[in-house]
């Protein structure tokens, strides 16, 4: 069967996000309820249903959207286009192993990667095929690379190994010693991260230039200057998710000091460019435009929040309580979310050849309620952080029971927050699915261009 | 610049890889705290509970309610089979509950959380206290 294996990634991953959404609504319920859904699908399935849902929609529609630029937008002819398919076709396959296995209830029960775990193999080798794609298709065809593709190339090697460093508790000498096994998990987990932004993150600078029209926005030597800050990040930055772990102090200090420098330089790229944008680049744009706006805002806000908690002494109260979730959720639906959907958007556009091809009252309407819902969850995470925060600092309370009694005000506030969240990203993404959905099927295949 | 940064994570790597968490008092995994640890994550226990503050928000963190002078072993214990209403109905064996709490001993063993002995330095950093 012919297909576009590109808008196939990204539809599926607008469904991802959709599910991930519904899913995260029912699992904010049982904070108030502790029984709810518990006879259908317990707690302890339902939320990695969702983490890995959101992770999926991240995932699958910054692949679709590195298959679609090469092939569509920059005209590059895939080395391999079978290896394309064949790696869409194993993520389905793993996709549907994965719901199975945590329906079934047959888990691997690390956090994130809750799935059965051998079900990591097929993925390994989904990214081993693209890899093998990106740069036979690339290395030798295409000189003076932009930084982008050097983003998307280094991510995706990253991806692969962090991956598979995330499953390093097979060796006994890291299994037999919890505190090792930790570290390495969480160092995984942050380095797995920053692999999926080198993915994001090269997508807005792609975007950038293409709606700027200007390649020499992914190839300044600020942009680059970038990669290079953003990936000694990623290599040396995670272990401020650990601080409070008993492992080498001198694994906290390097950790200290590089993460102090994140962020910062990636606010001010998208500053500088939003900035020399003329407002017919913006009328042209507009839905790409607003969502890499809104993500500049959300990368402000966590600039703050990640700072903050990079420093040892505030990390000390935030670690363990909601502050770390805002921060997650501030990064995966703030920044990468609303990059994504740009990209999405500028994806609608290049497929029907018009700029207002999503234009319509519910998108926009969608658009304001999911900023102010994201903006409100975020805000009440963070107060729930620090509510739980000063409860644990004082010695007298030690029943849990009796925090999470006091919580409840801010739980219905955040679960209410939630619920116009998921209301918000369905008025966008329904009409994104429903405008791409149609190509996915098409005869004109990727490789034919 | 990309080679100078690949050569030090590789370093980075594989002194983290193989140095031994040596401050920390507690000896390697028993056979038995092994199965605990399975049971543990194939029941995917960090859903709603914490060690050393990273797991789920639904339940209580779990570092040290072994040595916890209020709660304890058998504490833990009476708990494993749907203690609270939010908790899954498990059915686990009396063996595979001592699994489970030999497994939280030796958690236990590694470290204190929270670390409310850590010391507070003027650059922002905390020396935690090991065990």
């Amino acid at each position: 069967m012919r297909n576009n294996y590109s808008l196939i990634f990204i539809t599926l991953g607008l469904c991802a996000l959709i599910f991930g959404a519904f899913i995260g609504v029912l699992i904010s319920l049982v904070y108030i309820n502790p029984e709810f859904f518990k006879d259908v699908l317990p707690f302890n399935q339902l939320r990695p249903m969702h983490t890995t849902s959101v992770v999926s929609w991240i995932i699958l529609t910054a692949t679709g959207g590195l298959y679609f630029y090469l092939t569509r937008v920059d005209k590059i002819k895939l080395a391999f286009p079978n290896l394309a398919r064949a790696h869409l076709g194993l993520f389905i396959i793993t996709g549907i192993g994965i719901y199975f296995s945590l329906f079934s209830g047959n888990m691997g029960g690390r956090e994130y990667l809750e799935y059965f775990p051998l079900l990591t193999v097929p993925i390994l080798i989904g990214w081993i095929l693209f890899g093998i794609n990106y740069f036979s298709s690339l290395v030798g065809k295409v000189k003076d690379w932009p930084v982008y593709y050097w983003m998307w190339g280094v991510g995706l090697i990253f991806m692969v190994y962090h991956l598979s460093e995330a499953h390093f508790w097979i060796f006994t000498d890291i299994r037999n010693d919890y505190i090792k096994d930790l570290s390495v998990q969480w160092k995984s987990y942050g380095s797995f991260v920053g692999s999926w932004n080198l993915l994001v993150y090269g997508t807005a600078i792609y975007l950038m230039s293409k709606i700027k029209k200007d390649s020499n926005v992914g190839r300044g030597k600020k942009a680059f200057f970038f990669f290079f800050l953003g990936l000694t990040n990623l290599m040396f930055g995670w272990a401020h998710h650990t601080y409070i772990i008993p492992a080498q102090p001198w694994i906290r200090y390097v950790a200290y000091v590089i993460s102090m420098t994140e962020w910062i330089i990636f606010a001010n790229i998208i500053y500088s460019w939003a900035k020399s944008l003329s407002s017919k680049e913006k009328k042209e744009n507009a839905l790409p435009y607003k969502f890499l706006m809104v993500s500049e805002i959300w990368v402000f806000l966590n600039i703050v929040l990640a700072l903050l908690m990079s420093i040892p002494t505030i990390n000390y109260y935030t670690h363990g309580t909601h502050i770390t979730v805002a921060h997650s959720m501030g990064t995966t639906i703030g920044i990468n979310t609303a990059i994504l959907l740009a990209s999405v958007s500028f994806i609608i556009s290049n497929l029907y050849g018009k700029v207002d091809v999503l234009k319509s009252k519910i998108l926009r309407i969608g658009f304001i309620v999911f900023n102010i819902s994201l903006l409100g969850f975020w805000l009440f995470l963070v107060i729930g952080g620090i509510y739980k925060a000063i409860w644990m600092s004082n010695p007298e309370n030690v029943v849990f029971g009796d925090l999470h009694e006091s919580s409840n005000s801010i739980f219905i506030t955040f679960i209410f927050f939630g619920i116009t969240l998921f209301i918000g990203l369905f008025m966008i993404v329904v009409p994104m699915i429903s405008k791409i959905y149609p190509y996915c099927f098409m005869p004109k295949d990727e490789d034919e261009d | 610049m990309l080679g100078v940064l690949v050569c030090l994570v590789t370093i980075y790597n594989i002194v983290l890889y193989t140095q031994d968490t040596d401050r920390s008092s507690a000896p390697l995994m028993s056979e038995s705290a092994m199965k605990g640890e399975h049971l543990w994550q194939s029941n995917n226990c960090t859903a709603c509970h914490q060690l050393y503050g990273l797991g789920g928000y639904l339940g209580p963190d779990l570092t040290n309610i072994i040595s916890n002078p209020t709660k304890g072993r058998e504490y833990a214990k009476a708990f494993f089979n749907s203690g609270v209403k939010s908790m899954p109905e498990f059915n686990f064996s009396e063996e595979q509950k001592e699994s489970i709490v030999a497994f939280l001993e030796h958690v236990d063993r590694t470290g204190i959380y929270p670390n409310t002995n850590a010391e507070f330095g003027y650059s922002g950093w905390v020396a935690i206290e090991y065990k």
